[in-house]
């Protein structure tokens, strides 16, 4: 089993990187969310 | 898009990468010459074909956009671009864990190596020329021209190996060939691979999106603001002169 280590670490490394880059993403996107309804809230306010 | 429909290819895809990790790890034959290490190709070349699709991609949207000037384009492209940086960044990780058992070096400046770092470089300096331009407009602009002109890279990647001396292996469309037994472990590699990319992308399509949906937003609370304190003063001018 010469190499297993180097194969496994490349293996993963390839889905960590999109791992990572899924949660960044998933995380930027609830950020936003949170800051589209804050401003639902805001503009509400300000049309009553 | 409901929970449900969004679900459905989210576990498509999984099962699809879970397939792919199980038939490159005992399907696959193990190769005469370098063995287990060999395997690192079922995931390093289709990463970097995946790559150059998410590439292509952004070169297709910019063109659209500097036909159309919607912004989908270009938000299509930015979202493309970034994705096709992760894939390369798989690509330049798994290529020098290949490299060091085989040849005995991490990286040699090749013409097939040093062209795919510079395919990278350009399209991080890609996303870093967005974060310049403050303007919207400018920017989608600026990165259209740039997302096009980066493209040029990508054949030539892809034919340094018959233009220049290269200790990179021969590719597979081509070039040295690849066992017959080898090929459908590959394609499944690639297949998913390619549903993480469309995942990936729509997720980071959303993200662009939402932005513009916010940036909206707080322009429309701004003039509120403003037209709210305009209002105001006019009551004070109202009052005064009375």
């Amino acid at each position: 089993m010469k190499n297993l280590e180097s194969l496994m670490a490349a293996y993963l490394f390839v889905w960590a990187i999109f791992f990572v880059y899924q949660l960044t993403v998933g995380r930027r996107v609830a950020r936003l969310q949170a800051e589209i309804e804050r401003l639902k809230e805001t503009l509400g306010q300000g049309s009553r | 898009m409901s929970a449900r429909t969004h679900s459905v290819p989210t576990f498509g895809v999984a099962a699809l990468v879970a397939l792919a990790g199980y038939s490159a790890l005992f399907l696959a034959p193990t190769e005469r010459t370098m063995g287990l290490i060999q395997r690192i190709f079922y995931f390093h070349v289709p990463s970097a074909w995946t790559g150059f699709v998410a590439f292509f991609i952004v070169c297709v949207a910019s063109v659209a956009y500097l036909l159309k000037r919607a912004p989908k384009w270009d938000w299509l492209a930015v979202s493309a671009a970034e994705v096709g940086v992760a894939y390369f960044t798989a690509v330049l990780v798994t290529g020098p864990i290949w490299a060091k058992p085989v040849w005995g070096i991490w990286w040699t400046w090749d013409a097939r190596l040093t062209s795919t770092f510079v395919l990278w470089l350009l399209y991080v300096s890609y996303l870093l020329l967005r974060t310049l331009v403050s303007d919207s407009e400018r920017r989608a602009m600026v990165s259209a021209v740039f997302g096009i002109f980066a493209f040029l890279d990508v054949p030539l990647v892809y034919l340094s190996i018959w233009f220049w001396r290269t200790q990179h292996p021969q590719p597979v469309i081509g070039g040295g060939g690849l066992d017959p037994r080898m090929w459908p472990v590959f394609l499944v590699c690639w297949a998913a691979l390619l549903g993480v990319m469309v995942l990936l992308l729509r997720q980071r399509y959303l993200l662009e999106a939402l932005r513009h949906q916010v940036q909206e937003m707080a322009m429309e609370a701004q003039m509120g603001d403003q037209s709210e304190s305009f209002e105001n003063k006019q009551v004070v001018r109202a009052k005064g002169a009375q």
